[in-house]
């Protein structure tokens, strides 16, 4: 009888990715490997993740979150993402610390939406359908909110940043970035 | 059609949610209403998040917006990179730019078409055309088409990174570059860089013209279906240039309606608030526009690759203008308004695009060091308005003398198509949901409805809105860290 090391050639990791208040400019970033995305797809399995259609997150190795903390949505997905995965990544300024949407914080929500959608007939015109999330006074990032394991810096992070963090993690090392793969531009 | 945006009594209806609205770039999510005997009753596209951004550009030092404001999307930011550039050169009081300058951020811009383009058909929509609507939801996405046609999939990701290179080589980083200031551009491209990408882009053409035969067979395969797929006539709205041809970098407005008869035409963009108007609806967050001198109910209109394409008198490129003629036959002699035709068009753009680039790498005055205006004196308010990959974008702005902004107003692409995409998903709804057992297959045929326009849901989230209840938040150590909003009369708590 074969061993169980025999017969196994080492299972996939499984990556679930997802943007919350962010611009997709990590996402694409990570799409920047180019066409390591051939290697990554023999390195690891997707789940939920804007490229696919995996509509919630299961169990997971890795979770990479883009995008700040700024409705319930919002909340109720970094939730969902830090109960199934086991290394949670904020990636990228808006998850580290708030980015452009976190400039809204000095505002009154009342007023922004007085600005923006105006007043009908005397009346305030703003959306507020129940299938709208609640909005938060504040943009929060990600560590605010649950524990994260890792911070990548960056307005994105680089495709090639992304690239040797991932590859690191899935090696089992702690992931090291030189000096010119840490920007924070 | 029967109206399907409001059921006359929703409370008796089930509810089915797509949520969230996937292989798009954004937040978004679909909502359907339907009786016991599944019969459709409500159908709505609902943009769920906001950001606020014209409200805090206020106070913010002019030079300063078109770097922050492509922030806004990582997928399309030298379109807003580019159009409030074009803005501020007007504010600031700068002539016309020099050669050079105008010819690199062109470049730049026809670098974004092609990635956005390429990435939009190859890495979100190709998935349901190569593999199938109603597909292996496991496998219906990049990754599948990667194992199952490789070599489409590695010409896709090749033509993106194509593109994203002319954007580093042009912006200085691939996204959230910098390189459009104020007046100018504020780097020159070296021979070298000029030389790399030149060797590239012959392939890239060759390349474009293969997708364009490719979704061309495609029709063909079953052409009753890709004519009729969600298939409405609508008003159609873009730039062109004066002598009509298709120009995504400058122009007029045209607009047209559904059969191409001219609604105005050559129209100076910064009166777009005499021709357009926005219209809200309390359940998104994205406005509707409309032309105004047809009213909310018949004026929407849909922009982008499917507009173009078609109110253009021709494209200057000969071998996207060869394809372009090939797509109109499909009408026979009328304008085709089936939403799968967006891909077709979009496809022929990328080929545009790859062959304005080859131009503009062959021109010698590319490697101009002369970048910036010459300055006159302030204007103090100015309207950029661009092509960007998912149509007509609007920048409104007004600064005052000490260099701040004190308003904003965007009209991103998305929204122009708000009410197109969400009549887009009610004719598929009557076409293919209606009466029926509802399974994830056909729930994704609303999203193909979708995906087709290509939305930018992000690009669309810039406004700020408001929420009818109120929860709070606990942070990780169960502390409480922030309350939501409460919002049902517009007061907010
Ligand atoms: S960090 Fe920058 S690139 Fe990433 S989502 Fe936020 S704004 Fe976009």
């Amino acid at each position: 009888m074969a061993t169980a090391a025999q017969n196994t050639t080492p299972r996939k990791l499984r990556v679930a990715t997802t943007s919350l208040a962010g611009c997709f400019g990590c996402h694409m970033s990570l799409l920047d490997i180019d066409e390591r995305i051939i290697d990554l797809a023999k390195l690891v399995e997707f789940d939920r993740s804007p490229i696919n259609d995996i509509k919630h997150c299961g169990p997971c190795d890795i979770g990479i979150i883009e995008g700040a903390v700024c409705n319930a949505e919002n909340v109720h997905v970094l939730h969902e993402f830090r109960a199934n995965c086991k290394i949670l990544i904020a990636c990228g300024a808006c998850a580290v610390n708030g980015g452009l949407p976190a400039q809204r914080n000095h505002l009154d929500v009342a007023e922004i939406l007085k600005h923006v959608y105006g007043d009908l007939d005397g009346k305030p015109s703003a959306p507020n359908d129940p299938e709208l999330p609640l909005l938060l006074d504040k943009v929060r990032p990600l560590n605010e909110v649950v524990r994260i394991d890792y911070f990548i810096p960056g307005c994105p992070p680089s495709g090639d940043t992304i690239w040797k963090y991932v590859t690191d993690l899935i090696s089992g090392n702690n992931p090291r970035l030189s000096f010119e793969l840490l920007r924070y531009d | 059609m029967p109206n399907l945006e409001t059921a006359p009594s929703p409370q008796k209806l089930r509810r089915i949610a797509i949520d969230p609205v996937t292989r798009v770039e954004g937040h978004g999510k679909v909502t359907i209403l339907l009786d016991e005997e599944n019969k459709v009753h409500q159908v709505r596209l609902h943009i769920v998040e906001v950001r606020g951004f014209e409200k805090f550009i206020e106070g913010r030092p002019y030079w300063e917006v078109p770097v922050i404001v492509q922030r806004l999307c990582g997928i399309c930011p030298v379109s807003h990179h580019v159009a409030a550039a074009k803005a501020m050169d007007i504010i600031a009081g700068y002539g016309t730019l020099p050669p050079a300058a105008e010819k690199l951020r062109r470049l730049m811009h026809y670098g974004q078409m092609v990635q956005s383009h390429a990435l939009h058909f190859f890495h979100l929509a190709s998935p349901d055309l190569l593999l199938g609507f109603d597909s292996d939801l496991t496998r219906r996405n990049i990754m599948g088409v990667l194992a199952d046609f490789p070599e489409i999939a590695k010409q896709g990701v090749f033509m993106r990174k194509f593109g994203q290179e002319v954007i580093h080589h042009t912006a200085g980083k691939r996204i959230h570059g910098t390189g459009a200031i104020p007046g100018g551009m504020n780097k020159a491209l070296t021979q070298e860089e000029r030389d790399l990408l030149r060797n590239g882009v012959d392939q890239i053409v060759e390349w474009a013209i293969g997708s364009v035969r490719m979704i061309e067979k495609l029709h063909l395969t079953n052409p009753r279906f890709y004519n009729h797929f969600a298939e409405f006539g609508t008003n159609m709205m873009g730039l062109v240039r004066s002598d009509g041809a298709m120009d995504l970098y400058h122009g007029g407005l045209r607009a047209t309606d559904a059969g191409k008869k001219i609604i105005f035409d050559h129209a100076d963009y910064s009166q777009y608030d005499r021709m357009l108007q926005e219209g809200v609806k309390p359940w998104s967050y994205m406005k509707f526009p409309y032309i105004k001198s047809l009213g909310p109910e018949h004026g929407w209109y849909k922009v982008g690759p499917l507009a173009r394409v078609q109110i253009c008198d021709f494209i200057p490129s000969p071998e996207a203008e060869s394809e372009r003629k090939k797509m109109m036959a499909m009408g026979e002699g009328r304008p085709v308004h089936g939403t799968l035709f967006y891909h077709w068009a979009r496809l022929i753009e990328l080929l545009h695009a790859a062959e304005v680039i080859r131009d503009l790498l062959d021109d010698p005055e590319i490697l101009g060091k002369d970048l910036m205006a010459d300055k006159g004196p302030w204007r103090g308010e100015g309207v950029g308005v661009i092509e960007a990959p998912r149509g007509t974008l609007f920048h409104h702005y007004r600064v005052d003398k000490d260099d701040l902004v004190t308003f904003c107003n965007l009209i991103v692409s998305t929204t122009n198509n708000n009410q197109a995409m969400n009549e887009a998903i009610r004719a598929v709804a009557l076409q293919y949901l209606d009466g029926c057992e509802i399974t994830e297959g056909l729930l994704n045929h609303i999203e193909v409805a979708i995906r087709a326009y290509d939305p930018c849901l992000s690009c669309a989230t810039h406004a700020l809105g408001q929420m009818p209840l109120e929860v709070s938040l606990q942070d990780a150590a169960g502390a409480m860290v922030s309350r939501l909003c409460r919002n049902s009369d517009g007061a907010i708590v």
